[in-house]
This record gives structure tokens, C-alpha cells and sequence, in this order.
């Protein structure tokens, strides 16, 4: 038991990956990244209410995580939650039409940007609560486990979600009982306005299942290929019930907390550094570039199809109907009729 | 009567809220706040603003997100002298933290025998409107009054802002301190403009425990807090086009309940109408309704009404939340009933 700094998979970029791949990882990022983009432009105008909040900037690791997954295998998150919902396959569609709170949205304009949840593609959410998460995953390990197959969770949290006290309590119990959920911390180094040196003097957070038992390590979330690399590494040690494994995934958000975020805590420079010299998406274009698995004109035909399936969410999400006033009383309970409707 | 809003010095809620606490972190050393973002953001509700600034790190101190382990940590600090000022930002949180909040803050003076009182105030925001769904939206007043042992207020304006919470912190027991979103008078968020009023610049404090007849009227009894007192009084000037005369009480403080303004209204109103932005069923609407009719059911001219929340996890899509919320209409609606 270790846990290991740096990026242990160390996944030299391109070795052992076929032009194929590093095509479908460039396209699932832009797609997150084009998404996002377009889903604050509707909230922008007023299309898209409450918080909403981007993964813009921490496409490569859902990406990559997902690359290391098979079917069956689950999910759960925050509520920055869109990236992880369409690299998991759910449709464009549905979750832009959540968003502007329509009946063609996952949770039929009941949830929002927040709340999806899709049993079909094995995503359980979508949580507004920081920290809720991580012990519904180890719950949906449990049933994996407890029904005798090899699939495996991911419960993705954030920085700040590290702090709280249930995420002591899931790892304590995950390794008791050999658990197959990998917990993906999402260190994009900020809570909201809280750095992660404001809020503990434990920042290595892939160690902190040491006390616990549990394996960690450390990974460069801006590089798809490695946390593709980890992620397998993880899942392997899920699937063969070694129970759980912990990953800190390094990375950036590039847009404020929410779409109402003061920007007061960091500076303009230093996001733009990042943007600049780390971006996750240029990287793996410089590769198919360099490494001549694309052409110029391959990558446009990519970018353009991205566009029009984008296009298409943002279309449905404004033309889907507003819910039938009478769903407000569904869904409230399986069978009861609400009580003072 | 509320406050003539004079130019002279109108406040927001939150300007309001953070004067109050920089006045008492002044007079009093053992003032200290905690909470997510409360520091050099101002928090995300800017009623910590330039106190950071102020009073430096160790007195406004940023939390980690660990609401159990700062809140109960608050109780500690209180039953030693301190007067912990303690945020949980959204009130919806308090599902991640409830121990804390009421069986340690609200009971350790009862199970001491009065020997470990727990002098700290937790300010949560309330309040939806704004489509950010069931998770941070609720208002819950109904929850937290029910539990004996803290004191519950919640203010309508600045002028209460500032006064109830220098009477929060100088209290010797805890206090519930909920301030509606849609009055605080943040720039990102669409705020009641008749909560924005004149505010001494010198402190004082509002009683906690007193009901206040914000508006006087022979016809009807509209009773409401927080952001219910402002639909109250605009169904109460639509009301007056009309020839009815209404009363409007602004409950102020839940715990403790003023019962006998309540009850003086409607002796002389006869009717009642309970605007409450929280859920229908077991809350504030029905406790006032109970107070009335237990005191003396025969000074009711018509069966009382409650124009509240639904029973229903608050949506997200704006219509649906819209249908949900109260507003002048539905108490214009409820008084018609009568
Ligand atoms: C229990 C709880 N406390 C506080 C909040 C308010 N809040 C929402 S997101 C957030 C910051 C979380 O940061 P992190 O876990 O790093 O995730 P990120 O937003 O960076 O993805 C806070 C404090 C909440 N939603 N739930
Ligand atoms: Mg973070």
C-alpha cells in the first residue's frame, strides 16, 4: 500500500495509443469544452436560470477516466456534472434542455443543471450538496459487489469536497469492506473562493487514504493519456477486489465557480497561464498533429461536427416545450398522490 | 411602522448584517466569525463585507467546507465565552450538519443545567425565486422553530437586519439567524426593493421576541416574515384599492413567538391570513394558525387561510417554481375566499 506522487502511469503522450483514440479523446473533450461554452452563452440570455456551473478547462479528466471504463461500470459527481454526463455518452439534448428546464430534459426541468441523473448510461447523479456524492458511490459499489459482478464506480469530488466529514467515513468503510469504487478527487485547486492552502495543510490529497489503507495516487489531469493510464490502473485493482483506490487528478477550472462568481481570488494571469502553456484539448491536438494522425483539415471535419451536435442541444433546449404545470405533482413519491396539490 | 426610507442612509440587508457585526466584533473581543468564504470574499451573500479587512484572519476566518465539524466547533468556543458568529450558507446545508445545530448547540444549556450556555449565532440564507432548485431554495423556518432550545429570527429589512443580529450576538443562548436571499440586496440576485431602509449608523438592537404591526388595518390580519412581509404588504395596497383594510404583522422572530401581537390583530381584524414561504404542511402557518384559534376561536369571522409553499421539492424550471412561490395574488385570492 503507497501512495505514489506524480503520474506512476506516467503514459508518455502517444505511446501505445492509436491515432483512433486520440481522435475520439479530441472529440469527446471539444465536445465538453463547446457544450459548456454554449451553455453560457444561454445562460447569458436568460435561458439557463440559478447556478450553472463549467467544466470548461478539466475536460481530459472525465475523458480519460472514461476511456478506462466498461459497460455497466457507474458514476456519480457534483454539481459540475455536464462534462461527466455527455463523456458517458447521455445525449447533448437532453441534458442542454435540463438546463433551460424542459420537458426534454433528463429530469423533465425538475432538476436543472444540477441534478441529472440517468440509470441507462449508469450515471447516479448530479449532486448540489458537496460531499453527498462520495458515499452514494461507495453504496453503488456495494450493490456491484454485493451482486457478484465486476463493474466498478467512479465518485468524482472536488477539492473542497475533500474536507468534508462523510468522505473520511467512505474511505474508512470502502477499504472495510473491499469496496470497487475509485474516488476521483477533481483538484482544480480551488473551492468556490478558497484555495487549497486556505483550506487544509494536507494538499496531497491521494495520500490521504494512507491511514485508511487505501492506494492513491497522483495525476496530471491536463494530459488525457495519463489519467487514462491511472484510471486503468484503478479500475484494475477495483475489478480484481482489492477494493477501493483513490485518484487525485490535477487540474483547472477556467471560468468562475458559477456563472456568478466575483473572480476576486486569483488572478486573470494566472488562468491565462494555464489556458496558454496546459490547455488539455491543445495538448492532444498538438499530438495528433505532430505525430501526423490528423490533418489540419480531419480536425476541422471534427470541430464542425461538434458544432452541429451542439447546436442541435442548444435548438432542442429552446424549442422543448416548458413541463406541463401538472408534473410539479409527479415524481414526488412512486405512488402517493402529494398532499395538498 | 416600518421605517420611513429617508436617502439618508439606506442599507442593504447585507450592509446592514455586516455593520451590526463590525460594530460588535468592536465593542466585544470575544466576537469571532466563521464560515465558507467569509473572508476576503465578503461572503457570497456579502454580509461578512470589509470585516476581513477589519479585523484580519484570526477574528473572520475562512472555513474548510466541513459544516459538522466548524459549527459544532462554534459550540465549543461558546461554552467557553466565545461568541462565535457562524455561517451556513445555504440553509439547505443543514441536512450536512444537523447534529450539530440541535443536539449540541441547541441542548448542551439545558443539559447542563444552565452551567455551559452556548452564546453563538448561525446565520443561514433562505429562499428561492431565483431557479437554483430543491437543494438551495428552502426556507425550512418550520424545521428549526420546532426544535426547542435556539432562538429563530429571521428580518424583512435592514433596519431588523442590523438590530436582530446585534441582539443575536449579545443573546446569551444560540440564535438561528435566516436571512432571505431575495432581500439582501446582492447585485446577482433580484432584490425586494422595500427591504433596502433606513439604518442608524449607531448600534442598537431589535428585540428578539417581538412581533411588529408593520401595517395597520381594521379588515384583515396578513401575517408573514422575511419576504412574505413584503407580498403581505403589496396584497395589502392592492387590498386598499379596493376598500379592505389590512393589518400587517411582520413575525420577526419564530422563537420566541410573539403570540399575543398575532393575537391582537386578529381580535380585531377577525380574519387571518398566514403568508409563509416555507412548506405548507407542519410549519409556521399552522403554529399561527393554532395560536389564534386556541386562544379564542370565536373572534374568527371566516376559517383562517394559508398562502405557503406546496408540499413539493422545489423545481427548478422557472414556471413550476413560480406556481409554487407565494405572491400578492394568491393572499388577494385568499382574502376573496373569505
Ligand atoms: C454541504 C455544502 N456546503 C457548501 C456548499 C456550497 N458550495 C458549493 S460548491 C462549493 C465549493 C466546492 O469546491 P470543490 O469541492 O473543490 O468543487 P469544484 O466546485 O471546484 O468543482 C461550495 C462551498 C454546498 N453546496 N454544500
Ligand atoms: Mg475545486
Amino acid at each position: 500500500m503507497a501512495a505514489r506522487k506524480g503520474s506512476a502511469s506516467g503514459a508518455k503522450a502517444g505511446a501505445n495509443v492509436s491515432a483512433d483514440e486520440l481522435k475520439s479523446y479530441y472529440r469527446d473533450m471539444l465536445l465538453i469544452r463547446r457544450f459548456e461554452e454554449k451553455a453560457g452563452q444561454l445562460y447569458g440570455m436568460g435561458l439557463i436560470g440559478g447556478f450553472c456551473h463549467l467544466y470548461i478547462g478539466q475536460e481530459a479528466v472525465v475523458v480519460g477516466l472514461e476511456a478506462a471504463a466498461k459497460e455497466g461500470d457507474k458514476r456519480v459527481t457534483s454539481y459540475r456534472d455536464h462534462g461527466h454526463m455527455l463523456a458517458c455518452g447521455m445525449d447533448p439534448k437532453g441534458v442542454m434542455a435540463e438546463l433551460t428546464g424542459r420537458e426534454g430534459g433528463y429530469s423533465k426541468g425538475k432538476g436543472g443543471s444540477m441534478h441529472m441523473f440517468s440509470k441507462e448510461k449508469h450515471f447516479y447523479g448530479g449532486h448540489g450538496i458537496v460531499g453527498a456524492q462520495v458515499p452514494i458511490g461507495a453504496g453503488l459499489a456495494f450493490s456491484d459487489k454485493y451482486k457478484g459482478n465486476d463493474n466498478v464506480t467512479f465518485a468524482y469530488f472536488g477539492d473542497g469536497a475533500a474536507n468534508q466529514g462523510q468522505v473520511a467515513e467512505t474511505y474508512n468503510m470502502a477499504q472495510l469492506w473491499d469496496l470497487p469504487v475509485v474516488f476521483v478527487i477533481e483538484n482544480n485547486q480551488y473551492a468556490m473562493g478558497t484555495s487549497v492552502q486556505r483550506a487544509t495543510k494536507s494538499p496531497d490529497f491521494y495520500e490521504r487514504g494512507v491511514a485508511y489503507g487505501i492506494q492513491g495516487e497522483e495525476v496530471d489531469g491536463m494530459d488525457v493519456l495519463a489519467v487514462k493510464a491511472a484510471g486503468e490502473k484503478a479500475v484494475a485493482h477495483c475489478r480484481a477486489g482489492k477494493g477501493p483506490y483513490i485518484l487525485e487528478i490535477k487540474t483547472y477550472r477556467y471560468r468562475g465557480h458559477s456563472m456568478s462568481d466575483p473572480a476576486k481570488y486569483r488572478t486573470r494571469e494566472e488562468v491565462q497561464k494555464i489556458r496558454e502553456e496546459r490547455d488539455a484539448i491543445e495538448h492532444v491536438r498538438q499530438l495528433l498533429l505532430t505525430g501526423k494522425h490528423a490533418s489540419e483539415d480531419e480536425l476541422k471535419d471534427i470541430d464542425k461536427e461538434i458544432k452541429g451536435i451542439v447546436n442541435e442541444a442548444a435548438d432542442f433546449a429552446k424549442e422543448s416545450p416548458e413541463p406541463a404545470l401538472e408534473e410539479l405533482w409527479t415524481d414526488i413519491y412512486t405512488d402517493v398522490a402529494p398532499q395538498n396539490a | 411602522m416600518l421605517d420611513q426610507p429617508t436617502n439618508e442612509r439606506r442599507l442593504t440587508i447585507a450592509r446592514a448584517m455586516a455593520e451590526a457585526m463590525q460594530q460588535e466584533m468592536q465593542r466585544d473581543p470575544t466576537v469571532f466569525l466563521m464560515g465558507e468564504d467569509i473572508g476576503g470574499f465578503g461572503g457570497i451573500f456579502g454580509n461578512t463585507r470589509g470585516l476581513f479587512e477589519e479585523f484580519g484572519k484570526e477574528r473572520v476566518r475562512d472555513t474548510p467546507i466541513s459544516e459538522t465539524g466548524f459549527i459544532s466547533a462554534a459550540v465549543g468556543a461558546a461554552m467557553d465565552g466565545m461568541r462565535p458568529v457562524v455561517e451556513l450558507m445555504f440553509v439547505d446545508f443543514f441536512g450536512v450538519c444537523f447534529d450539530a445545530i440541535y443536539n449540541q448547540m441547541a441542548k448542551n444549556t439545558y443539559f447542563s443545567g444552565g452551567n455551559a450556555s452556548v452564546p453563538m449565532v448561525l446565520m443561514t440564507s433562505t429562499g428561492g425565486g431565483y431557479s437554483d432548485a430543491g437543494q438551495h431554495s428552502q426556507c425550512l423556518y418550520g424545521t428549526f422553530a420546532h426544535l426547542p432550545g435556539m432562538k429563530v429570527v429571521s428580518p424583512s429589512n435592514a433596519y431588523d437586519a442590523k438590530g436582530l443580529m446585534t441582539a443575536a450576538v449579545r443573546d446569551d443562548n444560540p440564535v438561528i439567524y435566516m436571512f432571505h436571499k431575495g432581500l439582501q440586496g446582492m447585485g446577482w440576485l433580484s432584490t425586494e426593493p422595500g427591504a433596502t431602509v433606513n439604518t442608524p449608523e449607531s448600534d442598537y438592537s431589535v428585540e428578539i421576541g417581538k412581533a411588529k404591526v408593520v401595517r395597520e388595518g381594521r379588515d384583515v390580519t396578513l401575517v408573514g416574515l422575511a419576504m412574505g412581509v413584503h407580498n403581505a404588504l403589496k396584497a395589502a395596497d392592492r387590498l386598499a384599492e379596493e376598500g379592505v383594510s389590512a393589518e400587517v404583522v411582520d413575525l420577526v422572530s419564530l422563537v420566541p413567538l410573539d403570540r399575543e401581537t398575532v393575537i391582537n390583530s386578529v381580535a380585531k381584524t377577525g380574519r387571518l391570513i398566514v403568508v409563509d414561504e416555507d412548506y405548507h404542511s407542519y410549519g409556521v402557518s399552522g403554529e399561527i394558525i393554532a395560536t389564534v384559534t386556541e386562544h379564542d376561536i370565536s373572534k374568527l369571522k371566516a376559517s383562517p387561510a394559508r398562502v405557503t409553499y406546496p408540499d413539493v421539492p422545489i423545481p427548478y424550471a422557472r414556471h413550476m417554481e413560480q406556481l409554487c412561490l407565494p405572491n400578492p395574488d394568491k393572499i388577494i385570492a385568499a382574502y376573496r375566499k373569505m
